[in-house]
């Protein structure tokens, strides 16, 4: 029979074996499907490496796309490390971009000295604010977070819509629905090819990483999300950890909406995430909510992401096979997590152990 | 407001029961799955394109439901013999479907569905209870799926407070390990139950493509899935409730288009939130007067390991 019990003595190394050989496995597995659609999978895997990586051009599209997964993870996984299970973030990257935006809009002429900084507060406070909302109820009363952030996107999305459609479209371009393009004061600058957000994410997972294992108060989430009693008897506020926390999770996706908008579209749109929220998740959990790991996960699911734009074109195969492919990755890791957490043994009879 | 709102409210209702149906009976086993958004669009595109190859209406549904229990499946492996995190689990779900929902339906966009399964889904009344005023009409002039719903509803009921196999299916769902020492077979409720669960939201899926829109649009739920988790909760996982629960969100679904005519002063765009606003309003108060009725499954969302006892 098969004998399961739990092990604790998984190293690093081999718990890294064990992942990468579950992300071959969901390659693999995606292949089937690709032979199956009549495609050779080594050409399609070529040339989706070759569609993200080939040229300068298409390497800094890459980092681009990787920059809000980047910020939208790090503020996922705060939020993750506390078993709070924000799957809000588009909402929050809404709202964020919603607040530089206001700024972008109202104050054009202002230096970009002053209106970036105030751009880059108004989102985390909008965003913040947005993720602390269920926090609050969550703390209170033990609503559903879950389900409680998820809402929160749709509101967020008709909200925008609304936005729009309506107070902010802009009166010059003849009706179309658009928000007006941002002035040259309120769009980051480039730095070697690219704006200057991948230096806000380096920065912002040096940070994310010295705020969780050097300080007080990131030793608090790691002990409440470990157990929310153990924060209690140890007396930590813990409604109040709850609460910044999500607060600062919810402000960092808010953050990248500023990037997004300030950064890429100079301007705001109801598509400004890209799913970018749904993703983070992801490569948040992949990463395994360690800060210094998620820019690598990252920018391999940018990767994906841009190789999968390149291969609709060659092979026509739609874009959407990336996150089929992005989806089974997670699949496999989640299952070979078992592995990690337990050993499987296979014994010839129950008898025979007992009489060792 | 005229009757034919509430008529209109029990229709788009519907896919809202079948997913919540489903979502309870996973619930009920213990199994927190939060994919049914995912399985639903699954079980969308399935039957769509089903449809459309064969124009048979009995193979598009089996198809729809097939779909939302191969998802099912999936989650079941993750969580149940590999003790996978059921959020995470469930959330990857609801990607990998919505992927899969984009990726089989590229090319169908502005298909319609046959004719002749149009006529299939079409409204008929029943005899005698279709005579009764206003509640005939809101409620038996429907479709055969409609009235579906409605069985759907009671059996479950029945299946989980009056035979034993509920009674045992409650008890794996509210204490894993007691269920397990009396020698209910733990995995294999969990897994039955997490597929019937799926073979609901593909159903709830399909209605969405095949009878409701009827034409493919992607992301044809709209968060449907999501609500649908919500409104487990609204219900107080109690089977009966499904019914008003999925009615009453119905209504909410439709009143931002009906309520146009009536040349009313707020947004179109603001109205749109309401579904949304009244399931954050309904958890809040659900989880400020938490009453032992009304509670969840105890062993909801936590995995069971024998071996760790």
């Amino acid at each position: 029979m098969i004998k399961m019990s739990a092990r604790t003595d998984c190293s690093a190394k081999e718990s890294a074996a064990i992942r990468g050989g579950a992300i071959i496995l969901a390659l693999v597995t995606v292949s089937f499907f690709i032979m199956i659609l009549g495609h050779n999978p080594f050409s399609v895997y070529g040339s989706m490496i070759e569609g993200a990586f080939g040229t300068v051009y298409r390497i800094t599209e890459t980092l681009r796309k990787s920059i809000p997964l980047i910020v939208a993870s790090l503020g996922i996984s705060l939020a993750f490390r506390l078993k709070f299970w924000n799957i809000g973030a588009e909402g929050q990257i809404m709202m964020g971009a919603m607040g530089a935006t206001f700024c972008a809009l109202n104050f054009p002429d202002l230096t970009s000295w002053l209106l970036l900084p105030m751009m880059g507060a108004a989102s985390i406070i909008c965003g913040g604010i947005w993720g602390a909302i269920p926090a609050y109820f969550r703390a209170k009363w033990r609503t559903n977070e879950t389900i409680f952030t998820l809402m929160m996107n749709y509101v967020a999305l008709k909200w925008l819509t609304y936005l729009q459609y309506g107070p902010w479209k802009d009166p010059a371009a003849l009706g179309f629905p658009k928000i007006p393009g941002f002035s040259p004061n309120a769009v980051l600058p480039n730095v070697f090819g690219l704006h200057a957000g991948w230096i806000i994410a380096i920065v912002l997972v040096v940070i994310v990483h010295l705020f969780i294992n050097h300080t007080q108060r990131g030793y608090e989430i790691s002990v409440v999300g470990g157990s929310e009693n153990t924060g209690r008897y140890a007396g930590m506020n813990v409604k109040a950890v709850i609460i910044y926390t999500i607060f600062l999770s919810g402000g960092l996706c808010g953050l990248c909406g500023m990037i997004e908008a300030s950064g890429v579209n100079r301007t705001l749109s109801v598509g400004i995430t890209m799913g970018a929220g749904y993703t983070a998740i992801i490569t948040s959990w992949l990463s395994s909510l360690k800060a210094p790991v998620i820019p690598a996960v990252c920018v391999l699911f940018a990767a994906m992401i841009q190789g999968g734009t390149f291969i609709q074109m060659a092979f026509q195969i739609p874009q959407s096979a990336a996150q089929i492919l992005q989806g089974t990755i997670l699949f496999f890791v989640l299952g070979s997590e078992f592995f990690i957490r337990y050993r499987v043994s296979f014994i010839k009879n129950i008898k025979a152990e007992g009489e060792k | 407001m005229d009757i034919s709102f509430f008529t209109a409210a029990v229709v788009a209702g519907t896919p809202l029961l079948f997913a919540i149906l489903g979502e309870l009976i996973t619930e009920k086993a213990g199994q927190l799955n939060l994919g049914v958004e995912g399985m639903m669009l699954m079980g969308a595109v399935v039957g769509f394109k089903t449809a459309l190859m064969t124009g048979n209406p009995f193979l598009a549904l089996a198809g729809a439901m097939l779909a939302g229990a191969l998802g099912a499946m999936i989650f079941g492996v993750l969580t149940v013999s590999l003790r996978a995190n059921q959020v995470v689990a469930g959330l990857t779900l609801t990607i990998f479907g919505t992927g899969f929902s984009s990726f089989m339906g590229q090319g169908l966009m502005g298909e319609v569905v046959p004719e002749s399964m149009k006529l299939f889904f079409a409204d008929f009344k029943i005899p005698l209870l279709g005579d009764i005023p206003v509640i005939g009409q809101i409620f038996f002039n429907q479709g055969m799926l409609v009235y579906t719903g409605y069985f759907a509803a009671i059996i479950a009921g029945l299946y989980i407070y009056r035979t034993s196999i509920g009674l045992n299916l409650r008890s794996v769902g509210e204490n894993t390990a007691a269920a397990d020492a009396a020698g209910i077979k733990v995995s294999r409720y969990k897994y039955i139950h997490i597929l019937i669960g799926g073979l609901l939201c593909g159903l709830a899926g399909a209605y969405l493509s095949l009878v409701y829109i009827p034409s493919w649009q992607e992301n044809v739920t709209a968060g449907r899935g999501w609500i649908a988790v919500a409104l487990v909760i609204f219900c107080r996982w109690n089977p009966y409730r499904v019914l008003a629960g999925a009615f009453l969100f119905g209504g909410l679904d439709i009143i931002g288009f009906r309520i146009q005519k009536y040349d009313f002063h707020v947004s179109q765009y603001m109205i749109d939130m309401l579904p949304y606003l009244v399931t954050i309003i309904i958890l809040i108060l659900v989880s400020a007067r938490r009453t032992s009725a009304g509670s969840p499954p105890a062993s909801l969302g936590e995995s069971y390991f024998r071996e760790e006892r």
